[in-house]
């Protein structure tokens, strides 16, 4: 027998990736603290010095939480010379923040997130809309990040970034490409009508073996989600300031739909790559500020 | 104290269904809990004000397939079994079909 050899490409891969802000040091006495946010597609946690940003790392979840949750403190301490004991409060989030072992306490996602929101881009935070691997959060909340209302969508995979993943190796085009390949189109197609992920596979076989291009059929899936998700954001209000969190915050042709859809732009993405924070990280960013002050009223 | 309301539940083109608990009314009495037909529901933790507040919450197994575990009582509008059985009128169900 022979086979056919083929080079496997894993579209779907995402970066991992660590980062320590350089300028910062730490010392003993300091107040260390940390957010360790497990989520269903991916593990972040975020080390704070006296309530500023010293590291963190963006991982993907295993199979478990526990391990999970070490990997991905583990990777925010790596280079740093932290140890596990050097921190004073910890807080899991998160789907699987009942799982994270090094935590002294787990506080839900909904606490987190505007928190995290309110630390990246200031006080006039008022709606974020969090697009995370497996479900879509909207929030409202004050100037101190305090959150007013929250919602949670009960839709599984479908325009999350787990969906995102599975139409990267349908397609064949790399997960970090997939927002601008959707915004190749001259017109918007019509929005595919399914809101399950299995099914929109489904149908988007169905289209290009209609003979859509890839774009065009990106851009019906893109732009499905980029409707659902507004819908929901219908429900609690929009109020300026807007942001985009999660790992979506970095597909431009989810984004564009959205801003287009609502009328509304987001405050822009932080240059994560340079000196900004990750708007993926705003859980665990908010984990360890609430890390901070939980650790503040022991004393 | 200052209210959270939290939304579980959906929009899609068959129109939207939330079911809406105002947290600060919400005493985690657990009536609403006892009531539901399909153990839907189920009491959280929320940190507020860095204060642990213990209040009714759609179960983690419930949040994905709420258009299915709710689909029984969603047709009663105001009067599905967790509206009756709580006292201090912290949660609804917003059913708004297209």
């Amino acid at each position: 027998m022979k086979v056919v050899q083929e080079g496997k490409k894993e579209y779907w891969r995402w970066q991992e990736y660590q980062k320590i802000l350089s300028s910062k040091n730490w010392e003993k006495s300091d107040i260390i603290t940390a957010g360790v946010d497990v989520g269903s597609v991916g593990s972040k946690a975020v080390v704070m010095i006296n309530g500023e940003v010293y590291s963190w790392s963006v991982t993907r979840t295993g199979s478990n939480s526990p391990d999970s949750a070490k990997k991905a403190i583990g990777w925010a301490m790596e280079g740093t010379g932290l140890e596990l004991d050097d921190f004073k409060y910890i807080v899991g989030t998160g789907y699987g923040r009942v799982n994270v072992p090094m935590a002294n306490k787990a506080v839900t996602e909904i606490a987190c997130h505007a928190k995290g929101a309110n630390h990246i881009w200031g006080p006039t935070v008022r709606t974020i809309l969090d697009v995370g691997g497996q479900d879509i959060k909207a929030i409202r909340c004050d100037q101190t990040g305090r959150v007013t209302s929250f919602l949670m969508n009960d839709k599984c995979a479908a325009g999350t970034g787990r969906g995102m993943e599975v139409f990267a190796d349908l397609l064949q085009i790399p997960i970090e490409d997939i927002g601008e390949v959707s915004l190749r189109v001259d017109e918007e197609p019509e929005p595919v009508s399914c809101t399950c992920v299995a099914f929109a596979k489904t149908e988007a076989m169905g289209l290009l073996r209609k003979g859509w291009s890839k774009e065009k059929v990106l851009a019906a899936y893109t732009r499905a989600m980029a409707i659902r998700m507004c819908a929901l954001l219908k429900r609690v209000g929009i109020e300026k300031d807007f942001v985009i969190t999660g790992g979506q915050s970095k597909n431009i042709g989810v984004v564009t739909r959205i801003e287009k859809i609502l009328g509304i732009e987001r405050l822009s993405m932080p240059n994560w790559r340079g000196g900004g924070l990750d708007p993926m990280i705003a859980g665990a960013l908010g984990a360890a500020i609430i890390a901070k002050a939980l650790y503040e009223r022991t004393k | 104290m200052k209210q959270i309301i939290t939304h579980y539940g959906y929009s899609d083109a068959s129109g939207e269904y939330y079911v809406v608990i105002d947290t600060a009314k919400c005493d985690g009495c657990a009536e609403c809990i006892k009531q539901c037909p399909k153990a839907a529901l189920e009491l959280v933790t929320l940190l507020v004000d860095l204060e642990d507040k213990v209040v009714a919450a759609v179960s983690e197994d419930h949040r994905k397939k709420i258009k299915y575990t709710c689909s029984l009582c969603k047709p009663e509008k105001n009067q599905t079994p967790c509206m009756t059985a709580c006292s201090q009128k912290a949660i609804r169900c917003v059913w708004n079909p297209i």
